[in-house]
């Protein structure tokens, strides 16, 4: 059975690359503490924000803290899984190891994408969790059956279309070889993730939905959280993560054909 | 004649650099690009008229971010990354034999990107201008001269921790997760996101004694004319690095001490 396989090579990636990052342990305690500074941070700067006008973008300061919540379960799961293994494809091109991995009778996309873990990001994955859940205490959403399948389908399409982001910039190194400060101009751009999007100016706000669309990564799940989503959005961030998906995958198959291995 | 050598070194590092620099000028442009997260911060501020209560006008803010944007391209240090891989990949050793201390080489590569560096941030500021032709302004010569050697000592006194930081590969293999923890203060502290002047009395009262205003809000208000105490944040930056220095020629002689090879 393919996907048993697929489960049992995950399984294996797990254990070696949990093996290899505990072998820093000082490591993960930092970076836990990187994370904590930095919803901390983000936090100070909301509150400079609301100290001026008790509204921004018609977001309250206990609504922003959403955004701020999905943000860092976001940057959380970029932290495990993306960022640890995206980069490395920069590697794997330099070095012209991509060799041994296309040879692997398994799928390259599967291996590039999954092959390592960063624990320290999971750690920040609950806090981005605890912070939500403040913020539905504080804002008294009442759960229901709807609103969670609705959050559960938002949520999963923003990792797709933040993987395919991730995903795409990375394929691009196989022309470019040097790209991983690329991939740096995605981090900086994903900052505004971390505030509504009806915050920014109306250009801004075309640029990041229709270019890049981070407006959808974090905003439409909040604004589902609020019940102030209205059906269309959620639909057009479904379609849009089908299509970030099925694009990247052809991407890299396509780049594929263009990969001439290191020094040749 | 001892001096004159000691120049001719300073002199050929610098070219050599300089041309490995304009080898990889299109990751340079991109690293200029992922700066731009001034140019957002501004976009919340105005476009929510949070500047009001803080007594700053719409372009005097303009100016302060484009500042802070240009202040932030020319002090941006990375020397714990480069001194983690080469010490990991063992290039230290040979660095060590040579009659020059390593942290020259990385001196050098420092100063020779940022002259890679300034014709791509003048077309960014160039571009900005464009969208903000009211915030349009010609600093004069001797502001300009001051905030010059401001923006040059920030680069020092963040060279100087990082350095400190990169010292510590002699004891632990991962010391950029340090550095990572280091920059969560020097981004929410130093008005990259906020002009220092609109934080709030708690965080004022103690945030001036220590060195992140230095790094960005200091050299980008005096270069945008906003108010600032020109005299005294020279001292400041003067004695962080006095204080720094001493500290990094302690860390790196205890440390080459220490060093063995990887391998061994």
């Amino acid at each position: 059975m393919n996907l048993k396989k697929y489960l049992k090579v995950y399984k294996n990636f797990l254990h070696t690359s949990l093996a290899s990052e505990f072998e820093y342990k000082t490591n993960i305690l930092t970076d836990l503490i990187t994370a904590i500074l930095s919803l901390i941070g983000s936090i100070f700067l909301l509150s400079i924000f609301f100290q001026n006008n008790n509204k921004i973008g018609n977001w309250e300061f206990e609504q922003a803290l959403i955004i701020q919540g999905f943000y860092t379960i976001l940057n959380g799961i970029t932290n495990t899984w993306f960022n640890p293994n995206l980069t490395e494809i920069v590697k794997h091109i330099r070095e012209g190891t991509l060799d041994y991995v296309l040879l692997k009778p398994i799928d390259s996309q599967f291996f590039i994408s999954l092959k390592k873990l960063n624990p320290s990001g999971i750690l920040e994955i609950m806090l981005g969790f605890c912070l939500l859940m403040y913020s539905i205490k504080t804002n008294e959403i009442t759960l229901n059956f709807s609103f969670l399948i609705l959050g559960l389908i938002t949520i999963s399409c923003s990792i797709s279309i933040l993987y395919s982001l991730w995903f795409f910039i990375s394929t691009t190194t196989i022309w470019f070889v040097k790209t991983w400060n690329a991939t740096e101009v995605l981090r900086s751009f994903l900052y505004i993730g971390r505030f509504p999007l009806n915050s920014f100016s109306f250009s801004l706000r075309i640029f990041f939905s229709v270019f890049i669309p981070i407006a959808f990564l974090t905003t439409i799940p909040s604004e589902v959280f609020l019940g102030l989503s209205q059906l269309w959005k959620i639909f057009l961030e479904i379609i849009v993560a089908i299509i970030f998906i099925f694009y990247s995958r052809k991407f890299w198959l396509y780049a594929l054909r263009f990969y001439s291995s290191a020094s040749s | 004649m001892k001096s004159n050598l000691f120049y001719r070194k300073i002199f050929t590092l610098l070219k050599v650099q300089y041309s490995n620099m304009l080898e990889y000028r299109v990751e340079i442009a991109l690293w200029a690009i992922s700066g731009i997260i001034p140019f957002f911060m501004l976009n919340i501020w105005t476009n929510n008229n949070l500047n009001e209560s803080i007594n700053i006008t719409d372009v005097m803010l303009s100016r302060y971010f484009l500042c802070a944007f240009f202040v932030r391209q020319f002090s941006v240090v990375w020397v714990v990354f480069s001194f983690e891989e080469d010490s990991l990949m063992g290039r230290v050793s040979p660095y060590l034999i040579q009659p020059l201390n390593p942290f020259f080489r990385y001196f050098a590569q420092h100063l020779a990107e940022q002259i890679t560096r300034f014709p791509f941030a003048l077309l960014i500021a160039f571009i900005f201008f464009i969208f903000n032709p009211e915030s349009i302004w010609i600093p004069n010569l001797g502001i300009l001269f001051l905030s010059i050697i401001s923006t040059f000592l920030s680069f020092l006194i963040q060279f100087l921790i990082q350095s400190i930081l990169a010292c510590l590969c002699f004891w632990t293999e991962k010391a950029s997760s340090i550095e990572r923890l280091l920059f969560i203060p020097t981004l929410f502290l130093s008005g990259l996101l906020a002009p220092v002047v609109s934080f709030p009395e708690y965080v004022k009262s103690w945030v001036y004694l220590t060195p992140f205003p230095y790094l960005i809000d200091f050299p980008a208000n005096i270069l945008s004319g906003n108010p600032s105490n020109i005299s005294g944040g020279l001292i400041m930056q003067i004695l962080w690095i006095l204080l720094l220095f001493p500290v990094f020629k302690k860390i790196w002689s205890s440390g080459t001490k220490k060093y063995t090879a990887m391998g061994s």
